[in-house]
């Protein structure tokens, strides 16, 4: 190879490099864009484990409950943090109730709520949860390691946590993520 | 005189300038000073997880404040500095630590200053054995041919 051939094919490799670098980029968004990727979204430690120890008061006139109640009850379920205050968690009630209409267990945690606000929340928008308890104080969302509302956790026929999603459900991730899971789960 | 008196106001208030924290309240501070500088240290070494790029010491966030809190009662009950990030680590994960930890999945970013290095140097000398810096001395007939170029 002749010194100007060469120095022609150097000068493609920067080049390559921004051909390669854009091509991630593009990928990155596209999937951010589809809601699969999302760049804020934390790892859950909870994945993979047993979900940790609570025992929390009924948000009435629901009972409360525990994490041994939720591994006793109908599995898999879902357990889902919501609050009245909280905006996506009024935008995903239209996909949690569709889960409950096709018999998926939910378990309802408000958090940091007061009582008249959940449950005029409740009311206004629907039911969704077979039981609703309240963590006033925010310190077993701590023991999930949540760092917003809503999130909610996908519980295996055998107590595991799956897969936390953080943020607003939606028919989309409901459709693409939530109920592929729980069919495999089941 | 005013205005060296002033600039000199000004020196001895920036003496007692500290960084800015976010406490919400003085009261959420811990009465022992020795107590309340471990956890101002412990807050700054924590990421906030809500606005990510900010220590628990430092944001308004109200998991923040609630962090704040707990680290200080931790604190104030005897709890290790060790003991408390690996609390919070149990919890959130090794995102929270401000400084990442050394491990398989971190060993490129710390290593990469050197790995650097090491490539650049690499490609110093590769380029330095390809072309020896001084080229042959000129003959007595090109010497000839300069010296007429230059008259």
């Amino acid at each position: 190879m002749d010194a100007v051939a060469r120095r022609r094919l150097l000068m493609l490799g920067p080049l390559g490099v921004a051909a390669v670098g854009s091509g991630v980029f593009w990928a990155l968004l596209l999937r951010m864009r589809q809601g699969t990727y999302d760049p804020h979204a934390l790892q859950s430690m909870l994945v993979g484990k047993h979900l940790p120890d609570f025992t929390l008061p009924g948000q009435a006139p629901s009972a409360g409950f525990s994490n041994a109640d939720v591994n006793s009850g109908p599995l898999p379920a879902l357990v889902n943090f919501f609050a009245s205050w909280c905006i996506p968690c009024v935008e995903e009630t239209a996909a949690l109730m569709s889960l409950r209409q096709k018999g998926v267990t939910i378990w309802g945690i408000a958090y940091k709520d007061r009582p008249l606000a959940a449950s005029g929340f409740l009311t206004r928008y629907g039911d969704p949860y077979h039981r609703v308890a309240r963590d006033a104080d925010g310190r077993t969302a701590i023991n999930f390691g949540l760092y917003g509302v809503p999130e909610t956790y996908v519980v295996d026929r055998s107590g595991i946590v799956r897969l936390r999603y953080a943020g607003g459900l939606s028919s989309d991730s409901v459709n693409h993520m939530i109920l592929p899971l729980l069919r495999k789960l089941a | 005189m005013i205005r060296s008196r002033f600039a000199a106001v000004l020196g001895v208030l920036l003496l007692f300038a500290g960084p800015a924290f976010a406490l919400s309240s003085p009261s959420e501070m811990l009465a022992n000073p020795v107590l309340e500088k471990r956890a101002e240290a412990l807050g700054m070494q924590l990421r906030c997880v809500v606005c990510q790029n900010e220590s628990i010491e430092q944001s308004n966030a109200s998991l923040a404040q609630q962090f704040r809190g707990i680290i200080r009662r931790r604190v104030e009950e005897g709890w290790s500095d060790k003991r408390i990030i690996a609390w919070m680590v149990q919890r959130y994960g090794t995102f929270i630590l401000l400084r990442p930890p050394f491990n398989p999945m971190t060993w490129l970013l710390w290593g990469a200053p050197a790995l650097a290095l090491l490539v650049g140097g690499a490609a110093v000398v590769l380029a330095r054995r390809r072309h020896p810096t001084s080229p042959e001395p000129l003959s007595p007939a090109e010497q000839q041919r300069l010296a007429d170029l230059l008259k």
